[in-house]
């Protein structure tokens, strides 16, 4: 078998393992879509009503859901670091490296299984959605390009937490490291206010934050952006597809081999 | 096929390990192991914990690279061809390394298909396995329900499901209760039965003696003595009569009696009430010394034949019993113990 079939074949078995997981342990699935409906909620009916600034002629559930969607698969990326943590912890990392298999199937069946996670969790976030008064007021096309420009970029934030969940000890250090990096990122963002309300050092790291990049970009695919919304000063948030699939790039160069690197010495303790 | 070290009887080898080094830091977790295993045949690695036992398995398994010496497992080089390697061999490591959500069918299917077997032969090979360690009840149940013993053998179940020239298991029985611990030896010695070449490593001496056709002694790194269970002991010495008495008082008179049969000098322990006499010569010395005893008879608690068992040779070897780890003055008095034999 070559190389690549091989990477396939036996990325496609972790991947049936991880996700075996997810249908065994519904409690996974039901906390990962019930923050987000939470949020959803909360923000919608306690803040909504307090967040001014907001373009002319939008609601705030519009402007709301595609910054959860960014939070909720940003978050939903940690679950990578954590779930590696564990099996390194419990030793089956040394059981899959003395195997006859492809040294980075381990990787790649652990993110896309991740992803899976992400798209149900969007789906979840996108009926409570419609629910509370969101709308997508473009084509279908572009509304697909829109989920799919979120799911892309979690992608790549996975292998980010790949390299963490490689290095830390016990699947906590995780939670709790990646809990004080992307709080921060997802909050001073345009997610939920808009940045003209940013004192401007926060809005300066604001505008260039892939995850308000995300989040525009989705807004826009999704039609939740206004007609006659003034144009954005930096340029990140005058082309935001281009800008988020740039950080995409980037991070799946640096962090895809680097983790492949470190799974091949890394061993339990 | 690799080229006999040096010494062995001609045979093929299916490990050879020469001058293996490995250094965490600066501590040398090896300082220049040699070992073979011969086909078909069961070595058991012994020290205590933190001897380096572990760090020789991951070495052999291609989980760990060493600094220096040279590693051919079924004649293929761990480095250069550790795919091939890894094809070859199964591995059992210290934590029964299952995916507690998945069944115990599951288990052995995904690591099937990742030894690159058909979807068929991967379902055939674990069912078979399954019966083979009594675990086909509990197949369609999450191994996160199993016990600890069950556990365990799934995990030997899923590094035999490729039919593995050579398995690896790194202390296969610690932390089983004592009848799992008996069944495990019962299927290890079954495997060996069926040609597989077997690398054990253990703290249990009884457990070597029980498996190993050889044994390596490890101590701090280093290989400190290696043979068969009877070469080892008869490096620590030959039997001895031992005597338990109900009162110490008597030990004097009894001593004074036997003294004649000892071949060296016996050893008094007043505090145990106890008599240790290297003899030689097996059941009628032992009848010898109990007509000698007529009169004593009463005062005797318990008396036996013991040949050395392999908590002796290490005492002897090291200075310290299996579980305790020494002290650097102990290895020093006792310049003796890193001789080994070859």
């Amino acid at each position: 078998m070559s190389s690549l079939a091989t990477t396939l074949s036996d990325s496609v078995v972790i991947t049936k393992r991880n996700l075996i997981k997810v249908k065994r342990v519904p409690d996974l699935i039901v906390f990962a879509t019930l923050s987000p409906i939470m949020f959803v909620v909360l923000f919608r009916y306690v803040f909504g009503g307090a967040i001014g600034g907001l373009p002319p002629g939008i609601s705030y559930a519009e402007f709301l859901l595609p910054g959860i969607f960014a939070q909720t698969v940003v978050f939903g990326s940690t679950t990578t670091g954590a779930s590696i943590a564990e099996d390194l912890q419990k030793g089956l990392i040394d059981r899959f490296r003395s195997l006859p298999m492809s040294r980075s199937a381990v990787l790649v069946g652990r993110t896309v299984a991740d992803s899976g996670l992400n798209v149900i969790s969007i789906a979840v976030m996108a009926l409570t959605g419609l629910a509370v008064g969101w709308r997508v007021n473009s084509s279908l096309g572009e509304a697909l390009a829109g989920f799919l420009v979120l799911l892309v970029f979690a992608y790549a934030i996975s292998w980010l937490m790949a390299v963490v969940g490689l290095l830390v000890r016990t699947p906590e250090v995780v939670n709790n490291a990646s809990f004080i990096v992307i709080f921060p990122l997802t909050f001073i963002a345009n997610t939920f206010v808009p940045l003209e309300t940013f004192p401007s050092v926060l809005r300066v790291f604001a505008e260039w934050n892939p995850v308000s990049t995300v989040t525009l970009a989705s807004r826009e695919l999704f039609g939740n952006v206004p007609p006659g919304t003034p144009v954005p000063d930096a340029w990140s948030l005058q082309n935001p597809v281009l800008y988020t699939l740039l950080w995409t790039a980037v991070i799946l160069a640096v962090f895809v081999p680097l983790s492949v690197r470190l799974y091949q010495r890394t061993a339990t303790r | 096929m690799s080229a006999p070290s040096p010494g062995s009887p001609v045979m093929t080898d299916a490990i050879v390990v020469e001058g293996l080094v490995k250094r965490f830091g600066a501590t040398t977790a090896l300082d220049a192991v040699d070992l073979t295993v011969a086909e078909g045949s069961v070595l058991g690695l012994l020290g205590p914990n933190g001897a380096g036992k572990t760090t020789v398995v991951r070495i052999l398994t291609t989980l760990l690279r060493a600094d220096a010496g040279r590693v051919r497992v079924a004649g293929l080089d761990v480095v250069d061809d550790a795919d091939a390697v890894r094809a070859t061999i199964g591995l059992t490591g210290q934590y029964a390394a299952v995916d507690e959500y998945l069944t115990g069918l599951e288990n052995l299917e995904m690591v099937g298909r990742l030894y690159r077997l058909s979807r068929r032969e991967a379902r055939a090979r674990a069912g078979e396995l399954l019966e083979r360690f009594d675990l086909t009840g509990a197949a369609d149940r999450p191994a996160k329900t199993y016990s600890g013993g069950m556990r365990r053998r799934l995990d030997i179940a899923a590094s035999l499901i490729a039919r593995p020239r050579i398995l690896f298991l790194d202390e296969p029985t610690t932390g089983l209760d004592p009848r799992s611990r008996l069944g495990m030896w019962e299927f290890i010695a079954d495997l060996a039965d069926g040609g597989t070449t077997i690398l054990l490593t253990t703290q249990y001496l009884e457990e070597a003696d029980r498996l190993a056709d050889r044994m390596v002694v490890i101590d701090r790194g280093r290989v400190i003595a290696r043979g068969t269970a009877d070469e080892l002991k008869a490096q620590v010495g030959g039997q001895r009569l031992e005597f338990t008495v109900t009162t110490a008082a008597v030990l004097p008179d009894i001593l004074a009696r036997l003294r004649g049969l000892a071949v060296d000098e016996p050893h008094v322990d007043e505090q145990a009430r106890r008599l240790s006499l290297p003899v030689s010569g097996g059941a009628e010395v032992l009848a010898e010394a109990l007509q000698r005893l007529d009169g004593f008879i009463a005062d005797i608690f318990d008396v036996g034949l013991r040949r050395p068992d392999l908590d002796d040779v290490f005492l002897a070897l090291t200075g310290h019993a299996t579980e305790e780890v020494a002290t650097d003055d102990d290895q020093a008095a006792l310049p003796a113990a890193t001789g080994g034999m070859a």
